[in-house]
This record gives structure tokens, C-alpha cells and sequence, in this order.
């Protein structure tokens, strides 16, 4: 990939701009003028054909960017109908609204979180991609992001935030995991019927049923529940057999003891009621389990002798709600998952400027400190990291400016319940410039807000310059 | 090395590559999301996940895209952002060049002060100019026209591209200019003959920065465009708000509008990152 040679560009490394500076100032020690025409008229020559070069970029310039910063300031100092002057009502009206504090609190958690992360793992990917020898397609991989909209990207995480775990991928996979640890059960809704040997137990909050009276080795005990529509029952289940008794153990049966279309027997085991599979059954004696069983397809189940005189309960996690995952869009994490999806755009760009300025590394001092018995976390955190500290820094800058400016991602991925609770200052500005109550006044004061904060890298920026022309 | 070390380097060589592999999935995930379920139709994406459809290819269609194709709305969107982002793309090229030459190699009074100026404007943000110039454009009736979100994306293009191209025209030996004027060449010829031919590598890489930079654009468009025509970007955020009813528009139509960035993007890795990486004061 280009990036990891870092030589084509003519300002590649940002670094690199320092020397284009000589050009133009090279040509200041040029003896003026080549003799044949008199100075001045070619002096003046010179000035009109440079303003002939000059002229259209510095007009759009002028009248696009220059102007709207002047007169961003200007407007922001009137209200919304642009006749009457309010002083600084505008900026006062900054501070106090809910909506703006919203999002400058927000901007500023993209501003400390987004950069440090994309940052930080366009490093890591950048020092770790060197060791692969599918390095260049890996890198390929992350840059692109780059190339595509952020509303292209928007679309794609919306998708994958999605809250739906058969839609969206994030919520699969977590509420996956989560199931692997605590399973969902087929009978969230099960419970006991009227006149059932079964009481809840530990109290309604806790979730789980336990028999009135204990159980008996050798007779056998029915534990009997109602609510599970029909078709909600898990494939596989089979009709309920009453338990056959078993000397010396406990036997039972955990079904449905409901009949469709009526006629069927309160806690009996009538011939079209279901079992409940897979139900855990557990035996308790002064507060400890025992033993524990867990139903078969037909819904019975045997306990070993221990559990004679037990009581049985069906525990809560028998009749555990079904996870449906995580609300990545929702009020509390929209901006996390809108960050995320920013940093699965940029990475990409901090690796390949990273990876460009780890190029210009000297290999031989990181061979060396190796050699010195250093190991590859040392050789990373003393050695690397601080070679690579400019190019660090001109990331960091770059994605702070970009972070600031962030509308689309928002704008897109945001569901419209809870733009107000992700809301950033240039959405915030887009809103209050051009929605239905559009105020111009409060939109311009936001403009300048967002100017202010880039100020201090404008400057930056110009210091550079000048320090690099005058080398 | 001895052994202990080489074991232990093999099995941290092991782990890096774990690690690579699963933030490889992680970055292609999303996309391949979006790119199965634009195959799927409506009904099936209802029933259950699009990862159904890595399994089951069967079940992939085109229909999606040849509905979205024979629906006017989305073409005439894509054509509407190729109408913006071609003229966007070489106004900023020609008139960059202008100035980037003039800056690099002509010597007028103020040209220092004029040029860290221009640098200065590097960082403005866009939303600064909304207002003024939505005003300015309604006042002089490019309001809502292609011709007004051109001039727009051109004008904020120009820093990064006189400072881009400032800094490497001004990297040509100038004993090449000075055998050209030797020769008789005038400011003109010396430019389009001598400076642009040098200059190739950086004006494509602009070119490529810029032409993506204006196609993916949703915000100006939002403001400026034409709302009965809108670029492809807008036309999609307006179905973004039904997001959940109409993934089978909604897919194949992102994946339309990152069809041409993409090509771009493969076709010219070198030059994109270049222009990337020269964007990086931006």
C-alpha cells in the first residue's frame, strides 16, 4: 500500500511540507529580472499575471469563507429576524438553553473519547500489521471506511446497532454470549393455577414456585402450570406422562395442565396437555438444595432418595424473560455507539499516518534495544511510541478538528427519539439554523462557538508555516 | 536466541494474529451486513437475521437493486451527485493549480502573508459559511441549485488545494523553469507546459481527495442542493427516518452511492492515500 512507503507524496508526512517552503523563497535570491525589458514594466507584468492566477480562487474564497466569518459574527449579535440588535443575548442564550448544553457536553465526550481511541488503535494496528504478512490487506481493510459517506457508514450501523437481536449484529452476538450464560427459558410466563399444590417461592419478586408440602420417595408429584400460550412451547415438546412410581425415588411430572378447548382436569395429567421440557427441578431441605433434576420431553423427572421429604421448587430461572439485548440506540448510549461507528470510519486514517511515520523509524534502534535484552513491550512503550510522538500528535489534532465538526453520523445513526440525547454542536447548529423554527441569530453564535474552538489549531497551523518558510 | 525466547515470540506471534484476524472481522462485519441484507428481500430480512444468508445463498436476489434501478428517484440522484461532484472536482483542480503556482513561483508583493492566509482557512469549519451563504445564495438566486452546491464545495476545497499544490510545485528544480524561460517560454506556457506535467501526481491525488470528499458530502447538500433533485446522500438520509421498514432500499441504495468511492478507492489506493495524508491539517 502506498501509505507504508510514505515517499510519493509530495507532503506525505506532514512533516514534509518544510521543505517545499524553499522554493518559493529561492527564487528571492534570483537577480531581478533576465535584462531585456526594464524592471519596473516587468515587475508590474509579473503582478498582473499573478493576480490573472490568483484572482478567481481568491474571489471564492473571499465571498464563501472569508465573508460568512464576518458576517457569522455580525449576525450572531441579532436575533432571529435579523432586525434587532441583541449584543451578546445569542452566546447568553448558549449557556442557558438545554438543548446546546446537551450538546457541548456531548461534543466534548467525542472530543476526549473519539481521537484517543481511533488513535490509539491505529497504532496498535499499525506497529502489529508489520508482523503479518497479510499486513497490507489487513490495513487495506481498515482504511477503506475512509473511502465511503458517512452516510453510508450510518446506514451500516444502524443496521448493526440495531435493536432487534434477529437483525442487528451487535445485539446477536451479546445477547449470544449472554445465553450462553444465562439462558433465556421457553417459559417466561408459566404459573401456577388456582388450587395448585404450587406457592411462589422467596417471594413473587424472586421469580421461582416451590410445593406446598414435601415430597414423598415412591409417590409420585405433579407439579402443575398454567400460561404458556401453545404455540409458544418449544419444539420437541411432547404430551405429559404421568410419572410411573419408583421405589426409593422421587418422581414427578412439570406440565401444562391446561387442555385446549376445555375439559381437561385441574392438577391431573389429562392425555392433550403438554410437558415442559427441559424445566429444572430442585429438591430443598432447610433452605440447601439437596438434588436437582431437569425434566424430560414428556415433562417427568426422577430425584434420587436424597430428595425424600425435600421440598421441590422450580427455580426462577426456569421462567426467565427472554434477553433481548442491549438498546445501542437508545438515550443512554447513542453516543457510545455513534463513537464506535465514527471510530470503525477513522482508525483507518490514524494507522496509515502512523504506519508512514513508523517506516521512517530507524530499524536498527529498535534492533538494538532487542539486543539489549529489551522485550517488545519495552521496545513499544520507550522507543516507538516516542519516535512516533509528531505524527501522534497531527492524528490527535487532525480527528479533535474533525470530532468537533461531526453532523452526519449523528445526524444519520441517531433514531429521531433520541437526537436530543446525542445531539453535537453542529447538529445542534443544522437544527436551530435551518428546522422549522430556525433562528439564524442562535445558529450564527453556534457558528462562531464551533470557529473559536478551531482557532487555537488555525494558528497552529500558521506557526508551522511560517517556522518552515524561514528555514 | 534461545529456545525459551523463540517459543515464547512464536506464541506472542500467534496472538497478534488472533487478535488481527478478529479486528479484521470486526471491520468487515458491518459492511457485509449491509451488503447481504441488500440481496435479501423484505420478507425474508423480517423473518430472521441476514446472516441467514451467508448459509443460504438461494435466498440471495437481485431484486432489490433492479427495483431501485428502475425507480427514477434513485438514478436521478445519482446523477445529480456526478453533476456535482465532476464540475466541484476540476474547478478546484484548475483554479488550485492557478494559485498554487502563483504562489509557488511568482513573485508579487503580500504573497507570503496571502499564502499563510489561505492556510489559515484550512480548519474552517463548513458550518460557519451556512448561514452567510445560504442568504448570499438566495439573494443572487443559486439557492437550491447545482450550480450554487458547486461553487460551495469548490470554495472550501480551495485551501487544502493551493497548500497541497503550493508545496509541491514549489519542490520542482528551478533550473527546469529557468531552462523553460531561457527557451522563450511565457508565465502561461511555463505553467501548462512545465509546472502541471511535474505536478501530475499531486493534482490526481487532489483530484481523487476532492471528488470523494464532495461525493460523500451530505451537509451542504442538505443546505444547497436542489430538494426535488437531491444528491444520492440526501435522498437516502430521507428514508433513513422509516430505518427498519425499508431495508431493502435503504441497502442497495448505500451500496449504489459507495460503488463509485469504492472503485475509486481500489482503483487509486496510492494517489487517495496520498491525499489523505497531505488532508491531515485539515
Amino acid at each position: 500500500m502506498a501509505a507504508s512507503d510514505g515517499t510519493a507524496a509530495p507532503a506525505a508526512v506532514p512533516a514534509q511540507p518544510a521543505r517545499s517552503g524553499r522554493g518559493g523563497d529561492r527564487r528571492r535570491g534570483r537577480p531581478g529580472g533576465t535584462g531585456r525589458t526594464p524592471r519596473s514594466r516587468q515587475a508590474r507584468r509579473r503582478r498582473l499575471v499573478a493576480a490573472a492566477f490568483l484572482l478567481p480562487s481568491l474571489v471564492l474564497l473571499g465571498a464563501l469563507v472569508v465573508q460568512p466569518i464576518g458576517y457569522s459574527v455580525w449576525r450572531s449579535l441579532f436575533d432571529r429576524s435579523g432586525e434587532v440588535f441583541v449584543g451578546g443575548d445569542n452566546y447568553a442564550e448558549l449557556l442557558r438553553d438545554d438543548a446546546v448544553r446537551t450538546a457541548v457536553e456531548n461534543t466534548a465526550v467525542w472530543v476526549v473519547f473519539a481521537p484517543a481511541v481511533a488513535t490509539a488503535l491505529g497504532l496498535v494496528f499499525a506497529v502489529l500489521t508489520e508482523r503479518v504478512r497479510w499486513g497490507t490487506a489487513f490495513k487495506l481493510l481498515v482504511f477503506m471506511p475512509m473511502a465511503i459517506s458517512m452516510l453510508a457508514a450510518g446506514i451500516i450501523f444502524r443496521l448493526v446497532y440495531d435493536h432487534d437481536p434477529d437483525r442487528g449484529v451487535a445485539n446477536a452476538v451479546w445477547v449470544g454470549v449472554h445465553d450462553t450464560f444465562a439462558p433465556a427459558s421457553a417459559f417466561p410466563r408459566a404459573r401456577p393455577g388456582r388450587d395448585s399444590p404450587l406457592v411462589p417461592e422467596g417471594g413473587a419478586a424472586a421469580g421461582g414456585f416451590a410445593t406446598r408440602e414435601p415430597v414423598r420417595a415412591g409417590t409420585p408429584v405433579l407439579l402443575p402450570l398454567v400460561g404458556v400460550a401453545p404455540d409458544a412451547l418449544p419444539e420437541g415438546t411432547r404430551p405429559a406422562r404421568p410419572a410411573p412410581a419408583e421405589p426409593g425415588k422421587v418422581t414427578g411430572t412439570a406440565w401444562q395442565d391446561f387442555t385446549r378447548g376445555g375439559g381437561g382436569r385441574p392438577n391431573a395429567v389429562d392425555a392433550a396437555e403438554s410437558g415442559f421440557a427441559g424445566m429444572r427441578v430442585e429438591a430443598v431441605r432447610d433452605g440447601r438444595v439437596v438434588d436437582s433434576a431437569t425434566t424430560r420431553a414428556d415433562g417427568t423427572f426422577t430425584l434420587s432418595a436424597k430428595a425424600d421429604g425435600a421440598l421441590l421448587r422450580l427455580p426462577a430461572s426456569n421462567f426467565r424473560e427472554a434477553y433481548a439485548g442491549v438498546e445501542w440506540l437508545g438515550p443512554a448510549l447513542v453516543t457510545p455507539a455513534v463513537i464506535g461507528a465514527y471510530v470503525w470510519m477513522w482508525a483507518g486514517f490514524a494507522m496509515v499516518l502512523i504506519a508512514a511515520g513508523l517506516a521512517a523509524v530507524p530499524r536498527e534502534l529498535l534492533e538494538a534495544a532487542r539486543v539489549d535484552g529489551a522485550g517488545e513491550w519495552q521496545v513499544f512503550r520507550r522507543i516507538t511510541v516516542p519516535l512516533l510522538a509528531p505524527v501522534l500528535v497531527v492524528v490527535l489534532v487532525t480527528l479533535v478538528i474533525n470530532v468537533m465538526k461531526i453532523f452526519d453520523l449523528v445526524f444519520v445513526i441517531a433514531p429521531g427519539s433520541v437526537q436530543d440525547d446525542a445531539n453535537v454542536l453542529a447538529l445542534q447548529l443544522y437544527r436551530t439554523s435551518f428546522g422549522t423554527d430556525a433562528d439564524a441569530g442562535l445558529g450564527s453564535a453556534i457558528a462562531v462557538l464551533l470557529l473559536v474552538l478551531v482557532v487555537p489549531v488555525m494558528l497552529y497551523n500558521i506557526r508551522r508555516m511560517r517556522r518552515e518558510a524561514r528555514r | 536466541m534461545s529456545f525459551v525466547h523463540a517459543a515464547a515470540s512464536k506464541a506472542a506471534g500467534g496472538a497478534v494474529r488472533v487478535f488481527l484476524v478478529l479486528a479484521g472481522l470486526f471491520w468487515l462485519l458491518p459492511t457485509i451486513g449491509l451488503l447481504v441484507s441488500s440481496f435479501l428481500d423484505a420478507g425474508e430480512l423480517d423473518r430472521g437475521g441476514w446472516w441467514r444468508g451467508l448459509t443460504a445463498p438461494a435466498r440471495l436476489t437481485t431484486a432489490n437493486y433492479e427495483r431501485l434501478l428502475a425507480d427514477g428517484a434513485i438514478t436521478g440522484s445519482l446523477l445529480s451527485t456526478v453533476a456535482i461532484a465532476v464540475p466541484a472536482t476540476l474547478l478546484v483542480l484548475v483554479l488550485g493549480s492557478c494559485a498554487g503556482y502563483a504562489f509557488a513561483w511568482l513573485e508579487f508583493p503580500g504573497r507570503d502573508a496571502l499564502f499563510l492566509a489561505v492556510v489559515a482557512l484550512l480548519v474552517v469549519p463548513v458550518q460557519v459559511a451556512l448561514i452567510p451563504v445560504s442568504e448570499l445564495f438566495g439573494a443572487i438566486g443559486l439557492f437550491e441549485t447545482t450550480a450554487g452546491v458547486v461553487l460551495f464545495h469548490t470554495a472550501f476545497g480551495l485551501p487544502f488545494a493551493v497548500f497541497l499544490l503550493r508545496n509541491f510545485f514549489a519542490q520542482i528544480p528551478r533550473e527546469l523553469l529557468e531552462a523553460a524561460r531561457l527557451d522563450g517560454a511565457g508565465e502561461l506556457r511555463l505553467f501548462a507546459q512545465v509546472v502541471l506535467p511535474l505536478g501530475g501526481p499531486a493534482i490526481a491525488s487532489l483530484g481523487i481527495f476532492q471528488f470523494l470528499w464532495v461525493w460523500n458530502d451530505m451537509l451542504v447538500a442538505l443546505v444547497f442542493a436542489d430538494s426535488a433533485n437531491p444528491p444520492i446522500t440526501v435522498a437516502l438520509q430521507q428514508q433513513v427516518r422509516q430505518f427498519g421498514n425499508n431495508i431493502d432500499v435503504l441497502a442497495p441504495g448505500a451500496f449504489l452511492s459507495m460503488a463509485v468511492p469504492l472503485a475509486v478507492f481500489f482503483a487509486f489506493q496510492r494517489q487517495f492515500t496520498t491525499g489523505v495524508m497531505a488532508g491531515a491539517v485539515k
